[in-house]
């Protein structure tokens, strides 16, 4: 009896000294920082860590107690597997909340280990819609899904480019397949053609093969989803082939790296949609492509507003219920609303993102020119 | 079977009920013979630099019965290296013709992949050269690893744009069939390198002493033939050779990355099996054969199959070549039938 007490003692003087200093907050992220899309990775991994230094400096107190954030970066490597390694790995380690993953392939899986822990998480990058209805209680998205990208394409490829015959190719990621599928039923209900049905893989390099297949069909437009780093030699696999049609992608293609990649081959019969805004239309976007540079002495790739947004939402609902616990804050984050960098953060009953809005681009002038 | 009944009676229905078979049928009556030839080349370009690759493969497995794993991270440094060269070239030179500046930058890329291979075989493969086979096995694999952690450190993450300073800009030979001037040098390129080898392996001293060492090692060096020079040399050859292949491979597709070498060097590898592994001809047409089948495997097995398969199954078609050769041929297409070196 006597020891057991003693025991508790210690443990409450343990529990009075760590009261005194800061509690350290440990915030996961996750993404691919090997491999095909490595980029996106450290892109994502870069905004979150930029949030949670920006918090730290605040000196904030959380349940009355002054708490250090901590970032605990974990490569998935955009693998399903790896991703629900990851995720235990993350939750083992009791981290109160997760940024990402980045890639709508590693975030589905690695969704039912946080659910199943208990801890919420908030991709910044994965937009397929499969992700939040999956009946998950801890699933959030910072950023507009596929089936707004999909229908936003499709509508403006057959109203306004009239395009009619439209062939499309994806990776058989979850990401690539959700997108094309997508858009692929929003061609319909606006009465366009699917004129071939093409697939490959996020490893490929060489396309010749479906592309000389699809030409023989003769589209007015092909669409790709899948990432940069394929779509830049589709296109010019298209051109070599001596194929004119419109090349059409989802935000896996509207990136910087998508024109220097395709570099000669890219032309105004390029475009992309984006989930969320460009970073220079977004509210903080300015100030923050500058603190970003400033930190990392690298631009600003695609998603890093988006997991800076993220983090920022965990840290809103942990002030909100006044706990660091998942537990205790996770139904704060039905109620936060603020006014982050990449517009106002605020999320519906499934944990998609309210205000989540799509821009079309197209490639004039050597960037992508968003036109709405 | 010609494409045109193929193409005459596959239905639509079973891809896309609601698509309008006559329509297909008119659309590619039209376009089916340079669809075919445009296949055909599709095929021959890739199938080139394959064949390229599985001689690298083959010529280790022939003498040491090793799976060089890492040959295709050899084939990545090669072309990260002549990028690296290219780039430094076109800040000091601005004006240096690009053919020059390719011929520099290949010539490099060949001298330290050169190197690269001769390392390997010095620090990693000889060493285990009497130990059991799964030991080197493994440890080609773990060289693989290395190399592309190495390339990952130096090169970055990132995707990096390839100079294409040879013209991308499509030719017609045919109306309707494009190749580009790239990739007619990447056919006659490699042929002319393949023929070359052959005649070093078959027609030079150290050629002979090459396929001494393959037939037994022990026997060769009692006649005096230095064993370790010979199998220096042989992966020395093995690595210029992925070091053109990468050049090749990255300017046609402009586009090179630490990853790159991992797909081609597995197709390659397929490609020296489906040959013959061990035979240098063997590869070579393993690798052709390969191309033409994927190619082709991609573009007809939708109307092969009628529409129950698509592109998503479009490497079925090389394994399960792969997968009838072996079954009646263990050895491979070309390969000889001598049980203790397949």
């Amino acid at each position: 009896m006597l020891k057991k007490t003693l025991v508790a003692l210690a443990l409450a003087g343990l529990g009075l000294t760590a009261a005194h200093a800061q509690t350290v907050v440990k915030i996961g992220h996750a993404g691919p920082l090997t491999g095909p899309a490595a980029h996106f990775g450290k892109d994502g991994e870069n905004g979150a860590r930029l949030a949670v230094e920006e918090i730290n400096a605040k000196n904030p107190k959380i349940g009355g107690q002054a708490v250090k954030f901590e970032l605990v970066s974990e490569d998935d490597q955009a693998d399903p597997r790896t991703a629900t390694t990851v995720a235990q790995r993350l939750t083992d380690l009791g981290v109160k909340g997760v940024v990402g993953h980045v890639t709508s392939g590693a975030a589905i899986p690695a969704s039912r280990i946080y659910e199943q822990a208990g801890v919420p998480v908030i991709t910044e990058s994965a937009t397929s819609p499969k992700l939040t209805q999956q009946g998950f209680k801890v699933t959030y998205r910072v950023i507009a899904n596929d089936m707004q990208q999909g229908e936003a394409m499709a509508k403006y490829a057959l109203g306004t480019l009239k395009l009619k015959k439209v062939a499309i190719i994806d990776d058989r990621t979850a990401y690539g397949q959700g997108l094309a599928d997508a858009f692929a039923e929003s061609l319909k209900k606006a009465g366009g053609e699917l004129v071939g049905r093409e697939f490959t893989t996020d490893k490929a390099t060489d396309f010749t093969a479906i592309l000389t297949k699809i030409k023989s069909k003769a589209p007015d437009a092909v669409f790709y989803g899948g990432m940069d780093s394929q779509g830049a030699p589709l296109l010019r696999q298209m051109r070599q082939l001596g194929m004119n049609a419109t090349y059409l992608g989802g935000d896996g293609s509207c990136t910087s790296e998508m024109i220097k990649l395709a570099s000669g081959a890219i032309d105004d019969k390029v475009l992309c949609t984006q989930a969320g805004i460009p970073a220079t239309k977004m509210p903080g976007g300015s100030d923050f492509l500058a603190r970003f540079k400033a930190r990392f002495k690298s631009d600003v790739l695609l998603y890093a507003p988006y997991s800076y947004d993220a983090t920022t939402a965990l840290y809103e609902a942990m002030k909100l219920a006044d706990s660091t616990e998942p537990a205790k804050y996770l139904p704060a984050l039905q109620k936060i609303s603020f006014r982050g960098v990449t517009g106002n953060v605020a999320f519906d009953a499934k944990g998609d993102i309210k205000e989540g809005g799509v821009t079309m681009y197209h490639f004039v002038n050597g960037k992508w020119e968003p036109f709405n | 079977m010609t494409p045109r009944t193929v193409v005459g009676v596959m239905p639509a229905r079973l891809m896309d009920p609601t698509a309008a078979p006559d329509w297909r049928l008119v659309r590619l009556g039209k376009g089916i013979m340079e669809t075919l030839i445009q296949q055909l080349i599709n095929g021959l370009v890739i199938g080139s630099v394959y064949a390229l690759i599985a001689l690298g493969y083959t010529m280790v497995y022939g003498i040491l019965g090793l799976i060089n794993f890492a040959h295709g991270d050899v084939l990545m440094v090669g072309a990260l290296v002549a990028l690296q060269t290219m780039t430094f070239l076109m800040g000091m030179a601005p004006g240096m013709s690009p053919l020059v500046m390719l011929s520099i930058a290949l010539l490099v890329a060949i001298v330290v992949c050169m190197l690269l291979g001769f390392t390997m075989e010095r620090l990693a493969y000889r060493r285990l050269r009497n130990a059991p086979r799964l030991a080197p096995l493994i440890t080609a694999i773990g060289v693989s690893f290395l190399l592309q952690t190495i390339a990952m450190i130096i090169w970055g993450r990132n995707y990096h744009t390839y100079p294409q300073l040879i013209s991308t800009t499509p030719l017609q030979p045919i109306e309707g069939v494009f190749i580009t001037p790239v990739q007619i040098t990447i056919i006659f390129g490699s042929a002319a390198l393949m023929i070359g080898l052959l005649l070093l392996v078959n027609r030079t001293k150290i050629g002979r002493a090459m396929r001494a060492t393959a037939e037994n090692h022990r026997v060769a060096s009692l006649m005096g033939v230095d064993t370790n020079a010979v199998i220096a040399f042989t992966f020395v050859i093995g690595a210029g050779l992925a070091a053109v292949a990468g050049v090749m491979f990255a300017s046609n597709y402009g586009i090179a990355h630490y990853g790159m070498g991992f797909m081609p060097g597995l197709k390659a590898f397929t490609a020296a099996v489906l040959g013959g592994i061990g035979n240098l001809g063997g590869a070579m047409l393993g690798g052709i054969v390969l191309g033409v089948v994927e190619s082709f495997g991609a573009g007809y097995i939708e109307n092969l199959t009628f529409g129950f398969l698509n592109s998503s199954y479009q490497d079925i078609f090389a394994f399960l070549i792969l997968g009838l050769v072996l079954i009646f041929r263990p050895t491979g297409l070309l390969g000889e039938r001598v049980s203790d070196r397949a």
